[in-house]
């Protein structure tokens, strides 16, 4: 997936866990708990999701990575490199 | 307990309900569920569900979306749901000045069935997905599954920080909650309770799978004929969801605020079998429909409407007729009716919403019938059934509701007009 694939991906899986919220005005630099109403348990929904769908595993002390879209993209651009988007 | 005669009670000693919101397979408010009972209107449908396939069930068409996010509704749970939408229905109905209500004076007591059993299948199901890697457990399954969710989630969504919880008491459990209500009120825990029962049953394959096991799960080419408690034809339950919260207040409380009380809980009793883990004991039954009439100095003649719990079983209903009969017998007036006839059996909610469906009586003068019933079965023939078609009945005055479950919990309340 290209970091490009890997932000769309990122951005579906948060249109399942906050549903009431309008990421299309979505700031990639801004941390997401800046912008949008989420929690510890939807940070975890993420983690479940990239597990659950592309068999990714994020360690605990990793989790800081997904602070914003940026540095989720950066984080898990080399780990889904040879993954395949979806058509 | 509520004490031997409600005229000799101070008024901060009466407890009434002021505000009833529900959703029933066959109306989404009380009006509407009203119209449904006084017409015939069935609320029982096709169904399809895991591992059972094809069946049959009420199901409920409320907007979930009305009173709970997007978001809210996702992480919670389906009878979460009912109860966020009945509790807001019941205050909006029961008129509190909801923002200026003192939340930590309310408290929310709702009966369940069961709970956690439609997560925890649901979570199984799709950990066979993952090998059953436990690493794809969701972190919400707990927070799901506990057994006070659906109360949980009236007071996160209302802003409640008074006490809540469930009380489990198998389908005994609407009148249950109803009846802890009026006591954390007595009690002066709270000042409005929010009580009643609410079911999610229907998204469990278990129940169904388990009904069908033991023998009592209802079939029939029109699904609308499926559910017929009294009928010579019944052939067992169909399952149902829903939910009914009732508002409590204190009648001084209501008369302060100039409510309108739609009801007031004059006697109830909660007794136990303790003979089977199933069937059930009609002796029991009828000593526990006897203690509630005790407590709230009446005779069973004085009854106007008995709302009966029978879910269609061939066994179950003979047995609450043959208590029935103990009981009611000698009563010239009383009439008896079943909800479960229109919308299945709503489990949890069973007790609340049959007791909601019958207290329209108190206004519109009519007694509902219980329908489906083309041949009435000997064993079930009681003195004051009402068949098929409602009865006018004059200016009722009191409701005798029953409300049974497994492990041999039985409830009765009392409820008369004001």
């Amino acid at each position: 997936m290209t970091p490009a694939e890997i932000r769309e991906e990122i951005l579906d899986i948060l249109s399942d866990i906050a549903p009431d919220e309008d990421l299309s005005t979505l700031n990639d630099d801004v941390a997401f708990r800046e912008q949008l109403e989420l929690d510890s348990m939807d940070f975890l929904d993420i983690v479940m999701e990239l597990r659950k769908r592309h068999r990714i595993q994020i360690p605990e002390e990793e989790y800081t990575q997904l602070a914003s879209m940026a540095s989720t993209v950066a984080y898990l651009a080399p780990r889904m490199k040879d993954i395949e988007a979806r058509p | 307990m509520i004490a031997s005669h409600r005229s000799s009670l101070p008024d901060d000693r009466r407890i009434v309900i002021t505000g009833i919101g529900l959703t029933a397979p066959n109306g989404d408010t009380w009006t509407e569920f009203r119209e449904s009972l006084l017409q015939g209107r069935s609320g029982v449908s096709e169904y399809e569900i895991r591992y059972v396939g094809k069946t049959l069930a009420g199901v409920c068409r409320f907007d979930a979306l009305r009173y709970q996010t997007r978001k809210d509704a996702r992480r919670g749970t389906r009878a979460g749901s009912v109860g966020v939408y009945a509790a807001n229905e019941a205050v909006r109905h029961a008129g509190l000045d909801w923002d200026n209500c003192d939340k930590a004076r309310v408290g929310v007591y709702l009966g369940v069935t069961e709970h956690g059993n439609v997560e925890t299948e649901k979570e199984i199901y799709e950990l066979k997905g993952y090998d059953y890697d436990t690493s794809y457990w969701s972190h919400h399954h707990n927070p799901r599954t506990v057994a006070n969710n659906p109360a949980g989630e009236v007071a996160l969504n209302m802003g409640i920080t008074g006490p809540h919880y469930t009380i489990g008491a198998a389908c005994a459990a609407g009148n249950a909650g109803l009846i802890q209500g009026a006591q954390m009120l007595l009690l002066d825990e709270c000042d409005v309770a929010l009580a009643g029962g609410v079911s999610e049953s229907i998204h469990t394959f278990g129940i169904f799978a388990s009904f069908r096991s033991q023998g009592a799960l209802a079939e029939h080419q029109d699904p609308t004929r499926a559910s017929r408690p009294f009928d010579l034809q019944r052939n067992g339950i169909v399952v149902a969801e829903g939910g009914c919260v009732f508002v409590l207040e204190r009648l001084a409380d209501a008369r302060r605020r100039g409510a309108t009380a739609l009801g007031e809980l004059v006697g109830h009793a909660i007794n136990t079998d303790a003979t089977d883990f199933v069937q059930p004991n009609p002796d029991r039954q009828a000593q526990c429909m006897q203690l509630a009439l005790r407590r709230a100095g009446l005779t069973a003649e004085e009854i106007d409407i008995v709302s009966s719990h029978a879910t269609g079983t061939m066994s179950g209903d003979a047995q609450e007729c043959t208590a029935l009969r103990q009981v009611f017998g000698a009563s010239e007036k009383t009439c008896i009716n079943n909800t479960k006839s229109f919308i299945g059996h709503s489990m949890g909610a069973a007790g609340a919403l049959e007791l909601a469906g019958n207290i329209a009586s108190f206004t519109d003068g009519v007694c509902h019938a219980t329908i489906n019933v083309d041949e009435l079965d000997p064993a079930c023939d009681l003195r004051g059934l009402v068949l098929n078609e409602p009865r006018e009945i004059a200016r009722p005055r009191y409701i005798l509701n029953n409300s049974f479950g497994m492990l041999g919990i039985n409830s009765v309340v009392i409820v008369a007009r004001v």
